[in-house]
């Protein structure tokens, strides 16, 4: 087994041999399956908790306190704590609730990010899902999110959830569109929708200094949109607390509650994590022209670890909206999407095709 | 406008009214429950009185007589004035409401109805405001006794 | 029936969607009622039909209770109103004794009521500026206006040894003298804070987001203000000049120089600016009074049992949200025969349906915000 930290491709084909030597063809790729979903499910919980940890700290950052500082060192045991707490909590349920949809819509929520997270390429070779329609997929899955939210508010039996459930459901399917098109953007680019090739394409440089300006335009979209796609501030009108209490998951409680807590913050990091394969280059590393002493430092650098830095650098500016902005009023979000960012993504797009085809880019 | 050209209009529209500005530092005109919706309208209504702010609307048990008493101010004009109504009938007090002339009276009447029971003819939506529906008595009246919940010292 | 209503809830004459009004209870536990205060709207989706408010959830009969207590008891009630402005209310009622008494109160007295009653407003404000942010998701201004609000709490602590429902006045003057620190930390929390009030325009005032939520939102007329005795920003934003300050000067407000803030437009985004223009009013008056505090005492006697001469005293005092009026009656007992506290926030409340009528859900709890409300206050 030859591990390169470089380059994951061989490391994952010889894991794959052997558990083919050792079992049945079929056990193998179940074995294989099983392997993939622990560490996924590893993944995520200790994304959550890392997150969770990271937004308190760049909101107690931006609102000069200090954040959690008790448990732990720096408080670094806190999210463990609250995990812990929100595990022995009462499960709720309201008088009248449609229980079987109350209880289902907590795992779609959580489903849609796992079908999501597979296809992030996190290094070279390092990748569950690789499709060559790898972009489409990640759009698509991760709407199945809005359907959880729309049954959670549905089925609470809470009028505050409802609408919470309504605006969610009015403010993702508007926003997709705009997520959707200033990724295509960098599809005319790139000319694939495999996000390997997207990652490849981008070997001599990222999209967005490659691009030209509609690359930067396509960017700038793609943070509001899929900001407010993911349901956070200052587009949180979904469970805006000062107005409907907590929107779609206020009658949720315990681990429920924690499994839309969780999933939010893992949708948080699919969209850094796209956000960064398309525009940023993914794993790859920073390469300035022809400075090769430069380059080779850049190279020397994991791709793991670019790629965790790109995606950090990404998550501390949606960060920085969220604990900046007041939050937008329906109509207002409404009005911003169809009115604004669409036609502009359209004119864009059609931007991008015409620097494309003259060869304007870099 | 003085407190004297004031007694004049009010002698005028409601020639049995009270006048007297002792203990108060305010002009006082004390009349009937049935007076005082038209004199109120219309020392509103006057151009050289224009009573528009109604600052403080509330009830006094005198224990023989209810009285409420209005506050009145003109922004204009700046001058200010007490109006009281005087209700005798202990058993079923009752005068004319003047939330028709000032909004924040249906407010502040419903807090009298409220506290003193006092009721206010044709008023729009006339509830107990700060007890629960079902609250007996009157609590700011001074023959309400509730042993359980006042302590006497 | 099919109906389709347009923004401004008009029926469209196109009909071919059913709608259905339903009602929502805000409140009285939610976040942004500051307190136990219910709505009831009437909704037709996220449009706001009819605001009913019901009160009394925290209703603790202060008024009859009062009729019991001695008049320096009177006094530690009125914390328990509004209590942001609870030096103002204690002041009202310290006034009106003073003022049935006809008792001459120390210069120095004056001085030091009305600069405590300006860091009081400025206090009250800083914390309506921080939940203002809070309630339109900008969490972060939250954090802002408590911590420069934290100053002016140590001045109080230092002052008085409370932090919140300070209870500093008495009868006749204030309980001890102004602690020796007062004069400095008073100037250094100014200096301090002239800095950051241009920091609270940036973070909320010229955002975009801001703006859009709270312009033309939840207008008030002039008429409708004074008909419906609404007070303090939120009425002189709507063209209503109801300063007590002004109108009828007490404590020390005849000496100092300072400007009434009136705008006209009446919406949400000028009631907010008229409460951050208070705040620089309310430095410039402590800036006039803080160099000049006459030496002398810090009391005037008073005998232990207070009883006021038969009469009607009527004390009007301009707190952080409007006009408060006490209303003693007296029969020269120890104890009032009546005591009516006309507080500001009972009066706004009321403002609030015909001012939501055809706006959102979102623009209720904004205009909430810049009415300020304190429930206790509306309740008493």
């Amino acid at each position: 087994m030859n591990f390169n930290i470089y380059d994951f491709t061989d490391f994952v084909t010889s894991v794959s041999n052997w558990l083919n030597e050792i079992l049945s063809p079929e056990l193998a790729v179940i074995t294989g399956m099983a392997i993939i979903g622990i560490i996924f499910l590893l993944f995520i919980a200790l994304l959550g908790l890392s997150l969770v940890y990271i937004e308190r700290k760049v909101c107690a950052f931006f609102q000069q306190r200090l954040g959690p500082m008790r448990v732990g060192f720096w408080g670094t045991a806190q999210t463990i704590a609250d995990i812990i707490k929100l595990i022995f909590k009462e499960p709720l349920v309201t008088k009248n609730a449609d229980k079987f949809l109350f209880n289902l819509a907590a795992f779609i929520v959580m489903i849609a990010p796992l079908l999501a997270i597979a296809a992030v390429p996190f290094a070279k070779g390092l990748h569950v899902l690789d499709f060559d329609i790898g972009i489409f997929y990640v759009t698509a899955v991760s709407s199945i999110g809005v359907t959880g939210i729309l049954l959670a508010g549905w089925s609470s039996n809470n009028k505050y959830s409802l609408i919470g459930a309504m605006r969610s459901g009015a403010q993702i399917v508007s926003y997709e569109l705009s997520v959707g098109l200033s990724l295509l953007t960098i599809i005319i680019l790139t000319g694939s929708l495999q996000l390997s090739e997207i990652v490849n394409s981008q070997s001599d440089g990222w999209w967005i200094f490659k691009g030209n300006i509609p690359a930067v335009i396509a960017f700038i979209i793609f943070i509001i949109a899929s900001t407010a796609e993911s349901n956070r501030g200052p587009f949180d009108l979904a469970e805006a607390e000062s107005e409907i209490t907590a929107g779609f998951h206020t009658e949720y409680s315990g681990i429920k509650f924690a499994f839309f807590f969780l999933s939010e913050y893992v949708n948080l990091f699919i969209i850094a994590a796209i956000g960064t394969t398309v525009f940023f280059g993914g794993w790859m590393p920073l390469h300035l022209g022809n400075l090769t002493f430069f380059n080779n430092i850049m190279d020397f650098i994991p791709p793991l670890i670019w790629f965790f830095m790109k995606v950090a650098a990404l998550l501390f500016l949606i960060m920085w909206f969220k604990w900046t902005f007041p939050r937008l009023r329906i109509d207002q979000m409404l009005t911003l999407e169809w009115k604004y960012l669409l036609p502009l993504n359209l004119m864009n797009l059609m931007l991008m095709s015409i620097v494309s085809l003259n060869g304007w880019h870099f | 406008m003085s407190n004297e050209e004031l007694k004049n209009i009010i002698l005028q529209i409601t020639p049995d009214a009270e006048l007297t500005e002792e203990g108060s530092e305010f002009l006082n005109a004390t009349v009937k429950p049935d007076q005082l919706h038209f004199l109120a309208e219309k020392l509103r209504n006057d151009k050289n009185t224009l009573f528009d702010y109604l600052y403080c609307l509330t009830g006094v048990d005198w224990i023989s007589n209810f009285q409420v008493v209005y506050h009145l101010e003109s922004t204009v004009h700046n001058h200010r004035i007490v109006l009281k109504a005087k209700i005798t009938d202990r058993e079923n007090p009752s005068v004319d409401t003047v939330s028709d002339i000032w909004k924040t009276a249906e407010f502040h009447e419903r807090e009298v109805y409220d506290l003193f029971g006092i009721k206010f003819n044709n008023h729009p939506d006339l509830r107990r405001i700060l007890l629960e529906e079902d609250w007996k008595g009157y609590p700011l009246r001074k023959d309400y006794a509730d042993e359980a919940n006042i302590v006497e010292l | 029936m099919f109906t389709l209503l347009d923004e401004n809830g008009k029926t469209d004459t196109k009909e071919f969607t059913e709608t259905q009004e339903y009602f929502v209870n805000m409140g009285p536990q939610h976040p942004s009622t500051h307190g136990v205060l219910r709505l009831l709207l009437t909704l037709d989706g996220e449009i706001i039909r009819r605001v009913e408010p019901h009160i009394g959830y925290i209703h603790r009969s202060i008024e009859k209770m009062c009729e019991k207590d001695s008049y320096q008891q009177v006094v530690h009630l009125t914390d328990r109103m509004d209590y942001l402005s609870c030096h103002i209310n204690n002041e009202a009622v310290c006034l009106c004794v003073e003022k049935g008494l006809q008792l001459e109160i120390p210069e120095r007295v004056k001085y030091i009521r009305t600069i405590i009653s300006e860091l009081t407003r400025i206090a009250s404000h800083q914390l309506w500026w921080g939940v203002m942010g809070m309630d339109l998701g900008a969490i972060t201004s939250f954090l802002y206006g408590f911590r420069d609000r934290e100053m002016i709490t140590d001045i109080f602590e230092e002052t008085c040894g409370a932090r919140l429902t300070m209870n500093y006045n008495v009868p006749g003057g204030v309980m001890f003298d102004i602690h020796p620190n007062f004069r400095k930390r008073t100037k250094d929390f100014i200096s301090h804070f002239k800095k950051k009030l241009p920091e609270y325009d940036e973070l909320l005032t010229g955002n975009v987001i801001f703006e859009e939520r709270t312009k033309g939102i939840g207008y008030l007329s002039k008429e409708d203000a004074i008909s419906f005795g609404v007070t303090g920003p939120s009425a002189r934003a709507s063209g209503f000049a109801c300063d007590i300050r002004k109108k009828i000067p007490y404590s020390a407000y005849d000496k100092v120089d300072f400007k009434e803030i009136v705008f006209t437009e009446g919406d949400s985004y000028t009631r907010y600016k008229a409460r951050i223009a208070e705040m620089w009013e309310s430095m410039h008056i402590i800036e006039q009074l803080i160099d000049n505090i006459p030496e002398g005492e810090f009391k005037a006697k008073t005998k232990a049992v207070i009883k006021l001469p038969p009469g009607e005293y009527y004390q009007r005092v301009e707190t952080a949200r409007g006009e408060l009026g006490v209303f003693i009656i007296s029969d020269n007992k120890k104890s009032p025969y009546r005591v009516k506290f006309r507080s500001p926030g009972f009066s706004n409340l009321f403002a609030l349906d015909t001012m939501a009528k055809g706006c959102k859900i979102a623009d209720l709890v904004a205009m909430m915000s810049t009415l300020d409300l304190v429930i206790p206050d509306i309740d008493r």
